[in-house]
């Protein structure tokens, strides 16, 4: 029993330890600003985070979009209310789907990346090397792919929204014959520019700073050992995609709470 | 030369991803950078607005003219108030212009619809549309039938 107890007590103290040292290192990457210097590692990192998620995000936005698209056509056109289909293909896509689903797709592509890279780096003692080079690791590996990850997501996801609706477009205009006019009319008579998109971005900014923190983090707190790495890496994609739903969530609610 | 790929397709992403949000806002949201944006608001009261919505439109022979912008509620004369934002700057729209609320196809939303009149006086910022004609409210409509049956 008391051993039980001292498990579980030891166990929230290595949570609560990790906590804290995840919010250091994150502090600690962002207090280096990027310098000039740095700008060629981050255009490197966005290729690598965003340019190489990009595939992936364009083919599941296209088939999410259709797919979207074709189950609001047959329920909807059951009362003859076919024009809606854009609306609400729209408004799902903007205020949740498009955040939340790039989020998801990043973590496991470009999150996953992160924590491997670093996590082998540190395997291989090249961290440590780097500190007695006095090359700060933090500086030089960590910050650019933070940065490269709040740049990256918002404008995957702008792209995942744009594709989804072209894609749903297609499908419910092209293939089941609907009218375009409705479609782009009842759209841009519901969108709000704040509403729906701003907060769309917002959210995506939010999921690019917990989704590269966890990656990051995971990557550089990982146990040097060859498990050590795929345990860090699994974690990274379990955790941060737990995260962005939750705080999904509580985004939703807190933006959209009273539902007007 | 490697390199030079990476900064060629890292820019090309970050335009497209420039240009995707500038398709939202522009083409999805419908916002009209070069739109006359001067609007002037009117308040009309009705007996019962029945779902009526804020934002919902406002039209003259089914063209959308303006949104419902605020609705309230009197509560010494048990009436909604609602405000209409209406595109232009007034002085267009006769004095006794009425307005009532419709709803669009069987299960769409309410809106607002506007019935010109002929006075020569015109409607400006502030005023009240006096006629007015409230939302059919199924039950009401039941009801009567029902009375008039029952007593014929």
């Amino acid at each position: 029993m008391i051993r039980f107890l001292r498990g579980v007590g030891s166990r929230s103290l290595d949570r609560l330890a990790g906590v804290g040292r995840a919010t250091l290192v994150f502090a600690a990457a962002l207090w280096r600003l990027p310098r000039p210097a740095d700008v060629p590692l981050i255009i490197k990192q966005i290729y690598q985070v965003g340019v190489l998620s990009l595939v992936i995000v364009v083919l599941s936005a296209f088939c999410i979009g259709a797919v979207l698209a074709l189950q609001f056509h047959t329920q909807l056109a059951k009362f003859g209310a076919q024009d809606a289909v854009g609306v609400g293909l729209a408004l799902v896509l903007l205020r949740e789907l498009g955040p939340v689903v790039t989020a998801l797709l990043f973590a496991g592509r470009a999150g996953s990346a992160i924590t491997a890279e670093i996590g082998l780096m540190k395997t291989t003692e090249q961290l440590s090397s780097m500190e007695m080079m006095g090359v700060d690791p933090l500086q030089r590996i960590v910050a650019p792919r933070l940065w490269a990850g709040f740049v990256s997501l918002p404008l995957l996801t702008a792209i995942f929204n744009v594709v989804a609706i072209y894609g749903g477009m297609i499908v419910a205009v092209e293939w089941m014959g609907g009218d375009p006019g409705g479609f782009w009319s009842g759209i841009q008579a519901e969108v709000e520019i704040w509403d729906d998109i701003g907060k769309g971005v917002v959210k995506s900014v939010v999921f690019a700073v917990v989704i590269t923190w966890i990656a990051v983090f995971q990557g550089y707190d990982t146990e040097p050992t060859p498990e050590g790495i795929g345990l860090a890496t699994t974690r990274t994609v379990v955790v941060s995609s737990v995260m962005v739903l939750a705080i999904d969530f509580l985004l939703t609610l807190s933006m959209y709470g009273d539902f007007k | 030369m490697r390199m030079r790929t990476v900064e060629i397709s890292t820019g090309a992403f970050v335009l497209a991803g420039t240009l995707a949000l500038i398709f939202l806002a522009v083409r999805v949201s419908g916002v009209n950078l070069a739109a006359d944006r001067s609007s002037y608001t009117v308040t009309a009261r009705f007996d019962d607005v029945a779902g009526l919505q804020t934002r919902a439109k406002v039209s003259i022979a089914g063209v959308t003219v303006g949104r419902v912008a605020a609705i309230d509620v009197d509560l010494e004369y048990g009436e909604a108030i609602v405000s209409m934002e209406l595109k232009g700057s007034g002085g267009v729209l006769s004095m006794d212009t009425g307005a009532q609320i419709l709803t669009e196809g069987i299960l769409g939303a309410r809106y607002i619809n506007l019935l010109p009149g002929a006075d020569e006086e015109t409607l400006s910022d502030g005023d009240e549309i006096e006629q007015t004609q409230g939302a059919m409210v199924l039950e009401n409509l039941i009801g009567d039938l029902v009375t008039r049956l029952g007593a014929s």
